[in-house]
């Protein structure tokens, strides 16, 4: 776990502490099990090539998901996320498997986070952070902002 | 022009489903993102936690009860829309998904039965080149078993009509 962060320390500008992702083909069909979308675009490869795609894709949803843990490993187990919101701007395929459970190597992808607002609002103590999902070129696929409560350090 | 058959059903809102939170269900949505979170997966520290029992991650609501089992998203789309946008030419294998908003009240715990009701909060069209497109804008509320408010949705997701290539950019 990491050290929980207080309100008191936080500044705008600040970066939140990163995250790495990959997506395998075996990890889309375990978060389709898991989330309830069996749509075929995310694992059938003959599917997607009738639909006139190039291969499968990563399931919007997932690196939704990514995003939410940037930042609830981020604010720790005393911060609280109040609000979260993101689009996909664009397509992410994952990676084929090796082996039955090694992943070829490939791309990896980071989630990243930049405090915007630190404030007070009906005595909570807030911060807003905008959040974003990087392909391994760097494109941002997926972006977003959260609004977290955190607590203030006791005197 | 949105068809006047999809379009009458802004501002209607389909029946309450239920979907209950199972452990199981927590513990392989959580590992299915790669979080492994005690909060999620230990009940014995999640108990000691400041929760006192085992939590969802944000954006888990359970696993739908009674469900018909012939939807192939996780989305929870009224009745009456989706059979209006199938006759108007807007084919479910043409959706995609825009994008999630939020606002978290309570955390959704384990052994809860949530009840959500979803409204068509509006729709919008956005024409390209290659024909209609048309953005629908759902709200749901979800509410545990002792009627507390939990957390609000609004979900965006993307119709398109036949005879389109998709869009690069949208599909995700």
């Amino acid at each position: 776990m990491p050290e929980q962060i207080y309100w008191d320390d936080i500044e705008v500008g600040m970066g939140i502490t990163p995250l790495a992702k990959i997506a395998t083909t075996q990890m889309l069909v375990r978060w389709a099990g898991a989330s309830g979308d069996f749509n075929p675009l995310h694992y059938d490869s003959a599917y997607v090539e009738a639909e006139g795609l190039g291969q499968v894709i990563v399931h919007g949803a997932l690196k939704r998901q990514w995003l939410i843990q940037l930042i609830t490993d981020w604010i720790g187990e005393q911060g609280t996320l109040k609000k979260f919101s993101c689009q996909y701007g664009a397509m992410d395929y994952p990676r084929h498997m090796k082996t039955i459970s090694e992943p070829q190597t490939g791309e990896t992808w980071h989630c990243k986070g930049k405090v915007t607002k630190k404030y007070i609002e009906g005595g909570q103590h807030l911060i807003e952070c905008r959040i974003v999902v990087e392909n391994g070129k760097g494109e941002v696929t997926t972006s977003g902002r959260a609004t977290v409560i955190l607590t203030v350090k006791s005197i | 022009m949105i068809p006047e058959e999809i379009k009458k059903l802004i501002g209607t809102s389909g029946s309450a489903k239920f979907y209950e939170v199972e452990k199981g269900a927590i513990r392989r949505f959580a590992d299915a993102v790669g979080d492994y979170s005690p909060l999620y997966h230990d009940e014995e520290y999640a108990r000691k936690s400041k929760h006192g029992s085992m939590i969802a991650p944000p954006g888990f609501f359970g696993w739908p009860l009674n469900q018909a089992g012939n939807s192939p998203l996780a989305v929870d789309i009224p009745p009456e829309l989706e059979s209006a946008f199938e006759r108007s030419g807007y084919p479910l294998s043409l959706v995609l998904d825009g994008g999630m908003e939020y606002e978290f009240f309570l955390p959704v715990r384990a052994g809860d039965v949530l009840s959500a009701v979803t409204i068509v909060r509006n729709l919008r069209e956005r024409s390209s080149e290659t024909g209609s497109i048309i953005v629908a804008f759902l709200d749901t509320t979800y509410h545990n078993r002792d009627g507390e408010l939990v957390a609000i949705q609004q979900l965006v997701f993307i119709r398109r009509s036949l005879n389109q290539p998709p869009k690069e950019a949208a599909h995700a």
